[in-house]
């Protein structure tokens, strides 16, 4: 029972990076109608970004602040000069243009920071695990983590739903010619939103990158575990991101951590060993296509948002 | 149809008399490496053709399509492994096998559309990446060496890099027959209908959920024989076959090529590949190359190299 509640505390983890991510790409295919693949691009940058800065200063909170500036202008840079121009366009065009940014910017990474990969040292307070509940201990920093993506979409609540800029957001998803006629500058909304979404992805990459290592292509395997997020979600919908990050993450996390015990009560031990892994990653996509048969448009569709 | 020599027919013409030609300047100029790389390219363009079908055509934009590569070659490997090594036996069943897991993911992910059809796709393919993963016996993360390639009895010896490069030529053009055949059919037509306005189609009188099922299915299931062929150029399978990326490179080949037209993904193939080939013998870091290029391609030649000698825009 306590390895459970700890498990699920590392799915509830994992849920919260993933929502990171999810809103990031949810709030930009809600507004500017784009699909990004290059999120988990901005997500290596912020790690990336945030190891180089942290062994610069010397501080975590200093690098990782560092980190997110640098990953809100690549990413509003990124916009100015390629999505801009994609925007309207058919969402293959979306596709191909930003599969063609990952490629350049694994590549890059690798001309800059070499093939090596790097690590991000945590500072030793946070190092420690904490007593969650009697008997149960879990590592401070994966608390760290969760209650700081808490705040985060908080934050974003507050910020889309409470904020005359949300406000513009909000309409300029709904109707933008009419928002541009209004004479709000949407080109500038745009870019802002795009950075916006990179500086949640950079976020997500910076908080995951002590835990994993730093490496390139590290934005890849989760920006598809994303995508699973938001289209069980919901594309468009920010709540719906939230709700489905945790379904995921928990689904995840606490099915890798069972099924295989669960399935040696069926299997022979060998079979269940080699069946268990494969089987509980696989848990993940049987949950997108039972939801997609029930609602096609996810649990949130953006109708409702 | 009316202009039979214009100039996009010609150079499907010269193509295909080019790709003939290979084995032999393959041979003269003793680079027996070409002929390896313009198998690939076969391979790999007959790939991005049945892609074409059910994308360009149909109207399905699935960024899962190496799935059936990896399962038509993880058919024969797997048949290879147990001992079957009867290419009578292993193809058909990397068809079949193809066909099957595009129904299951097609009957799921049609019932979306837009993104989500692009997303789901996707996903279904990492599930099943992750399952090549998983498969221990058969190499796991790893992949696992085929030692004999499929045998056909006397009738075709495969080992024999000439004859394979052929086959796979003739399996090629085989391909973009049918799928002519297909476009060009009442069903085709159908498709195509269901592409460019769905409701109308419901309208008269097609379930045009059932039609794009079986365009799905035929395109997973020909891919699925290219993913045979692959397996049996490399001698080894890995969940490589199926990585993503190479989902994202077959949408490259087709939209390079040319969507509006049945040979153009061929086209797109050579040109991506030999494109490839010529930048990582320049540099070690061509992708930093390729992808912007594959955003130049996007933005300003939508139509792909086939569109651009028609001079026109498929609606």
């Amino acid at each position: 029972m306590l390895y459970f509640i700890e498990q699920s505390l590392n799915g509830v983890q994992l849920g919260m990076l993933l929502f990171l991510l999810a809103a990031g790409l949810t709030l930009i295919f809600g507004i500017m109608d784009l699909v990004n693949l290059a999120h988990g691009s901005l997500y290596m940058l912020g790690a990336y970004f945030a190891a180089t800065f942290a062994a610069m200063t010397g501080s975590f909170i200093a690098g990782a602040l560092l980190a997110l500036i640098a990953t809100l202008l690549v990413g509003m840079a990124v916009e100015v000069i390629a999505m801009r121009r994609l925007y309207g366009r058919d969402h293959l065009d979306h596709v191909l243009g930003t599969f063609g940014l990952i490629l350049f910017f694994n590549e890059l990474v690798r001309l800059i920071w070499g093939p090596a990969g790097m690590t991000l040292a945590l500072p030793s307070e946070m190092l420690t695990a904490v007593q969650v509940l009697p008997g149960v201990y879990f590592p401070l920093y994966r608390l760290v983590i969760i209650v700081s993506t808490l705040a985060v979409a908080l934050l974003l609540y507050v910020l889309v739903m409470r904020t005359r800029i949300g406000m513009l957001i909000r309409a300029g998803a709904s109707n933008r010619e009419m928002v541009g006629a209004l004479g709000i500058n949407i080109k500038l909304l745009y870019t802002l939103v795009f950075g916006l979404g990179a500086v949640l992805a950079g976020f997500a990459g910076l908080m995951q990158a002590p835990i994993l290592t730093v490496q390139i292509g590290m934005g890849e395997n989760i920006l598809i575990l994303a995508f699973v997020v938001i289209i069980i979600g919901g594309i468009g919908s920010i709540r719906g991101a939230f709700v489905a990050a945790m379904l995921v993450g928990l689904i995840d996390t606490v099915g890798r951590a069972f099924l295989p015990d669960l399935m040696r009560l069926f299997l022979s031990a060998n079979a269940a060993s080699t069946a268990g892994p494969a089987f509980s990653s696989m848990l993940i996509y049987m949950l997108t296509a039972g939801i997609l048969v029930f609602r096609p448009e996810g649990l949130f569709p953006a109708a409702t948002r | 149809m009316s202009r039979r020599f214009n100039t996009l027919n010609l150079l499907i013409a010269g193509v295909i008399a080019a790709l003939a030609l290979i084995p032999v300047y393959s041979a003269l100029s003793g680079y027996p490496f070409l002929l390896s790389l313009f198998t690939r390219i076969l391979i790999l363009a007959m790939a991005a053709v049945t892609l074409n079908l059910i994308m360009g055509f149909g109207g399905m934009v699935s960024f899962g399509h190496a799935a059936y590569l990896g399962i038509g070659g993880y058919a024969v490997g797997i048949l290879a492994k147990e001992g079957f090594n009867s290419g009578f036996l292993q193809w058909p069943v990397a068809v079949a096998a193809s066909a099957l897991f595009a129904l299951a993911i097609g009957a799921l992910s049609l019932r979306t559309r837009g993104v989500y059809f692009i997303m789901i796709t996707l996903a279904f393919t990492q599930m099943i990446y992750y399952v090549a993963i998983g498969l221990d016996r058969y190499g796991g993360d790893d992949g696992m060496t085929i030692y004999r390639r499929s045998q056909f009895g006397g009738l075709i010896n495969l080992s024999n890099r000439t004859v394979f490069y052929y086959l796979c030529l003739v399996l090629l053009l085989g391909t973009v027959y049918l799928v002519y055949r297909i476009v060009n059919s009442r069903f085709g037509l159908v498709i195509q209908g269901s592409r460019s306005n769905d409701r109308r189609m419901r309208a008269i009188g097609f379930p045009p959920y059932r039609y794009k099922l079986v365009c799905f299915v035929i395109g997973g299931a020909l891919c699925g024989l290219a993913g045979a062929l692959l397996a049996n150029h490399t001698d080894f399978i890995s969940p490589a076959l199926m990585h993503w990326t190479r989902s994202g490179d077959l949408l490259v080949m087709s939209v390079l090529g040319g969507m509006g037209s049945v040979f153009g993904p061929v086209i797109g193939a050579v040109a991506l590949l030999m494109l490839e080939e010529t930048l990582s013998g320049l540099t070690e870091y061509w992708q930093i190359i390729i992808g912007p290029l594959f955003l130049l391609v996007v933005l300003f030649a939508r139509g792909g190299i086939a569109g651009m000698l028609v001079g026109e825009h498929r609606g």
